[in-house]
């Protein structure tokens, strides 16, 4: 009951919020999102950690003659992904408070209704549902991106929407194929669990097929090379809070999709397949962080980083290593919040100076130090230094991988090389150096910023000292996971 | 049966109407008298199938019901929408009583059981619409588009006509269940021209349904006529065509699915490929839905290629079929509304949002169904489609159908983005009276709800 909770609250808060006028709709919003958060921590309090799949179930049928039910459960990845987009959207909602933004009420009620579509993907149980919740999200963040965007928009977004919705249309056929072959005689069942049996009675061919079929989806979504043509105009298009919720959450349905809706359904498919996509995922790597280095932009030299951080997480995943998998669901974590913070300081940037680009800032951190101090900290987070939040994931990763191949190893740990070059090489033009502008001054931070700021780095310092809890999690979720797989 | 005779009663009557000077009191009666209709035509659902009327001419089984059920709905929506229409124009009554012969044809097409009653189901169907495509008798590109239907229309008639008799000349009978029996006691040896008639058949009522090839009339005549005739054509009249495809080939001619399987594969592919191709380059917007509703019967048709080998459930074409004319009549209902003044560029649609958020967020259910996203009936539409598809040996044209779909969002995005992201300087509000706006509101809350709860509409089709 709780976990359907956790979907309708911020349903029923975002049909509240689109009819409340003027700013009181962003206090409301952020009131709901602060409620909703309160709700994901007692269901980790109430989750038991005992290997045991799917707690706080809760099953209604939706279409009995089909099969369809409404049902949502929790296991370790998809309570810890609940947790992190709980815990984003508040932050993100906060962010937006020195953001004027046209009709506030549409705007927050479409993030709530965004968060709605996103806990539904992570606690879905039935393939579905899964599919219904993962087709809604797309549509709050293709209005937020057409309404609040930036000069381009309607174009980047088309391509955006017609990209991932083509994704989609494949995976719903691929997802109808194995329904089709669930208890042949009897009723047809959308249960995860019908899925996976069902997709492995399949031959290798027939595996394989389906596993395109799904993979573009998820690809698409994450963004996988070279699927990932449509992201980096869309996250310097998108007002900052969509570039945070498409950065923050939403690239992670795409990595829990594949985990939970595409290995255990066709492990031979992964067997013959797993091969090309490691490839790809390790040239995205090494291709976006080589981009992200030459680039003047700052918030497309994140989201070029995004691009190789998403690639280095599909290759721990689909290394199908316990360390792997386990590595990809901390960095997913752990990516969330430093992405978030990355975009916030963008967007503080343009706030203060006006200009994003690299050459034209400098100097910063003579004007501001507090700032300069917290940027620090969430751009180490973000090339994992030890004692940070991004550095369990990375070396779990790194370790899965070198597992599958030594070569895939060695060229993901590139990764951290590169990562390393791009985002130092950004602060040192952004806050050290001289001030290229003398009439720019750096002024305190709005109190909103400080707090998301330091909320963030508190996050990344206490998970990089002590993130056994969500580690355990992890592990857990992930072994259950392998289970299925094999 | 009874549902049939109400409407063509009510038609006559509306004929009278002129004489006796009841013209003020012919919308509400003609509304109650569908309603009533409609009750009717539900209480048959219990009844036996097989009470035939006229020597076996026409029979009202649960599919005719069912099909009969979604044509008067979608009239009873389209009739509230039309009301000031009728009022502007000077020969009400006339048209009044065309559009509900039109209806009677469409309901007879839902039932028959002769192929005798199939022709003039389809006759009486389509010269009430040539002449309501002319009815703006000023307009050049209205008399273009009754004279072109005309043609068109008229030529599918002689195909259907020379098919019927093709096959009568091979099977001895108009009667439906005579053929079909004469189809499996000569399975071995039938005539080369019984094929030829079959074949011939299906091309007339491809006319029917504007799939492509046979699609060429369609955007002219969806352009030219009056936006409600055209909202008319493409929801009550592709139905009524459908309900007679399903009883042809799935009950009919299902014993020599080897023939025209391969043709209507074709002509699937044809319609999609041309329909979303073509929609995304339209400018127009009555055009570009023109060709979304070929895209439509592509589909629709999909669902008559997937049936042969599962016993025919007719649930997807059904449901498909509701939530279709249902959307359409909300879009319709807003295109109408907006093209008031003569543009009916897609720049029309500029800023809607800012002019009239009811009516823009209306269009956006609208468009998102037609689309396909969920929880909008069309994407439960699209979902029938594809589970039916995938059992079958056609699997290519599923991943056509995929393919073309993404194209089609484009398109219907393109009039989202219009009404949201396009200004204008001098933003004037657009006025639509309470009547349409109930109609289009009322519309949009069931595309949504049936969305939401598709087993009750699926539970009610599966029989």
């Amino acid at each position: 009951m709780l976990t359907a909770l956790l979907i309708g609250f911020p349903l029923l808060a975002s049909l509240l919020v689109f009819f409340i006028k003027g700013n009181a709709a962003r206090n409301l919003a952020l009131g709901f999102s602060v409620i909703e958060f309160i709700l994901s921590l007692v269901a980790f309090v109430m989750y038991k950690n005992d290997h045991s799949c799917c707690q706080l179930r809760f099953d209604h049928a939706w279409v009995q003659s089909l099969g369809i039910h409404f049902s949502v459960g929790l296991d370790g990845i998809s309570l810890l992904l609940v947790l992190l987009t709980t815990f984003l959207v508040p932050l993100i909602i906060l962010s937006s408070y020195k953001n004027e933004y046209a009709n506030p009420s549409s705007f927050y009620g479409l993030i709530l209704l965004m968060q709605m579509a996103l806990v539904g993907v992570f606690v879905a149980n039935d393939g579905f549902l899964f599919y219904v919740f993962w087709e809604l999200a797309l549509i709050p963040i293709y209005f937020i991106c057409l309404l609040w965007g930036g000069d381009h928009r309607a174009s980047i977004t088309f391509k955006f929407f017609i990209y991932t919705f083509f994704g989609s249309l494949f995976m719903l056929v691929g997802l109808i194929y194995v329904y089709n072959h669930t208890n042949a005689d009897g009723l047809k069942s959308w249960a995860f669990q019908d899925l996976y049996n069902a997709g492995k009675s399949l031959t290798e061919n027939q595996q394989s097929v389906v596993f395109w079929l799904i993979f573009i989806a998820f690809a698409v979504k994450m963004p996988i090379f070279p699927f990932h043509t449509w992201q980096p105009d869309t996250y310097v298009n998108a007002p900052t809070q969509g570039t945070m919720l498409l950065s923050g959450i939403m690239l992670k349905m795409g990595t829990f999709g594949v985990m939970k809706w595409l290995l255990p359904i066709v492990p031979l498919g992964l067997a013959q397949w797993g091969n090309t996509v490691m490839c790809l995922s390790v040239i995205g790597v090494v291709y976006a962080s080589c981009i992200a280095i030459v680039q003047k932009d700052y918030k497309r030299l994140i989201a070029y980083s995004s691009i190789a951080h998403v690639g280095l997480i599909s290759a721990g995943i689909f290394s199908a290593t316990q360390q792997g998998l386990q590595g990809a669901v901390m960095q997913m974590l752990a990516h969330g919040v430093n992405v978030v913070g990355l975009f916030l300081i963008a967007d503080i940037l343009i706030r203060h100076t006006g200009t994003r680009h690299l050459d034209k800032l400098g100097g910063i951190r003579g004007m501001n130090g507090n700032f300069a101090v917290l940027f620090l900290i969430i751009l180490l987070g973000s090339v994992a230094l030890p004692l940070t939040n991004g550095f369990i994931g990375e070396f779990l990763l790194i370790n899965g991988i070198y597992q599958y191949g030594a070569w895939f190893g060695a060229f993901a740990g590139l990764s951290v090389i590169l990562g390393a070059v791009y985002m130092l090489r950004s602060y040192q033009s952004i806050m050290l150096g001289d001030r290229k502008d003398n009439n720019v001054v750096f002024g305190p931070l709005a109190s909103t910023d400080k707090a998301i700021l330091i909320i963030i780095c508190g996050v990344i310092i206490a998970f990089g000292v002590y993130p056994k809890p969500l580690n355990d999690l992890a592990e857990e979720g992930v072994k259950l996971l392998l289970t299925n797989i094999k | 049966m009874k549902g049939l005779l109400i409407i063509s009663g009510l038609g006559v009557l509306a004929m009278l109407a002129e004489i006796f000077k009841f013209k003020k009191l012919l919308l509400p009666i003609v509304l109650l008298g569908i309603v009533v209709a409609y009750a009717l035509n539900f209480m048959e659902w219990t009844h036996d199938y097989s009470i035939s009327y006229f020597t076996n001419m026409i029979a009202f089984d649960r599919m005719g019901i069912a099909f009969s059920g979604i044509i008067l709905a979608t009239a009873f929506f389209w009739f509230i929408l039309a009301n000031d229409y009728f009022e502007e124009d000077s020969n009400v009554v006339d048209h009044f009583a065309l559009v509900l012969f039109a209806l009677v044809g469409a309901l007879m097409l839902t039932a028959f059981t002769n192929m005798t009653t199939l022709f003039l189901g389809i006759e009486i169907m389509s010269i009430p619409l040539y002449v309501l495509a002319a009815s703006q008798k000023k307009d050049i590109r209205s008399n273009e588009a009754g004279f072109k239907y005309l043609i068109m229309g008229s030529f599918a008639s002689g195909f259907l006509l020379f098919g019927i008799a093709l096959i009568y000349g091979a099977s001895g009978s108009f009667d439906l269940a005579q053929i079909t029996s004469y189809i499996t006691t000569h399975a071995s040896g039938m005539p080369m021209f019984f094929y030829v008639g079959v074949i011939m058949i299906l091309v007339a009522m491809c006319f029917k349904v504007s799939a492509a090839p046979f699609h060429f009339w369609a955007p002219d005549v969806y352009e030219g006529s009056p936006t409600l005739i055209t909202a008319l054509m493409s929801t009550v009249v592709k139905t009524a065509a459908f309900a007679a495809i399903m009883r042809l080939f799935l009950v009919g001619f299902s014993g020599v699915s080897e023939v025209w399987t391969g043709v209507l594969a074709g002509i699937i592919a044809l319609s999609l490929i041309i329909a979303n191709f073509s929609a995304a380059m339209q400018t127009n917007v009555k055009r570009m839905l023109a060709y979304s509703s070929i895209s439509h019967a592509a589909f629709m048709l999909m669902v008559v290629l997937a049936n042969i080998r599962n016993n025919i459930s007719v649930d997807a074409i059904l449901y498909y079929s509701l939530a279709y004319s249902i959307g359409s009549i909300a879009a319709f209902g807003v295109v109408y509304n907006v093209t008031k003044n003569g543009n009916e560029n897609l720049n029309a649609f500029n800023g809607l949002a800012k002019r009239n958020p009811g009516m823009a967020l209306c269009m956006t259910i609208a468009m998102l169904s037609l689309a396909g996203i969920p929880v909008t009936s069309g994407f439960f539409a699209k979902y029938f489609v594809f589970t039916t598809m995938i059992g079958t040996s056609h699997k290519w044209l599923l991943i056509l159908a995929v393919i073309t779909s993404a194209v089609g969002a484009y398109y219907y995005l393109k009039v989202i983005i219009a009404m949201y992201f396009k200004k204008l300087d001098t933003p004037e509000p657009v006025q639509i009276e309470r009547s349409n706006m109930m109609v289009i509101t009322l519309t949009s809350v069931i595309v949504i709800a049936i969305g939401i709860v598709p087993g009750i509409i699926a539970e009610i089709f599966r029989f």
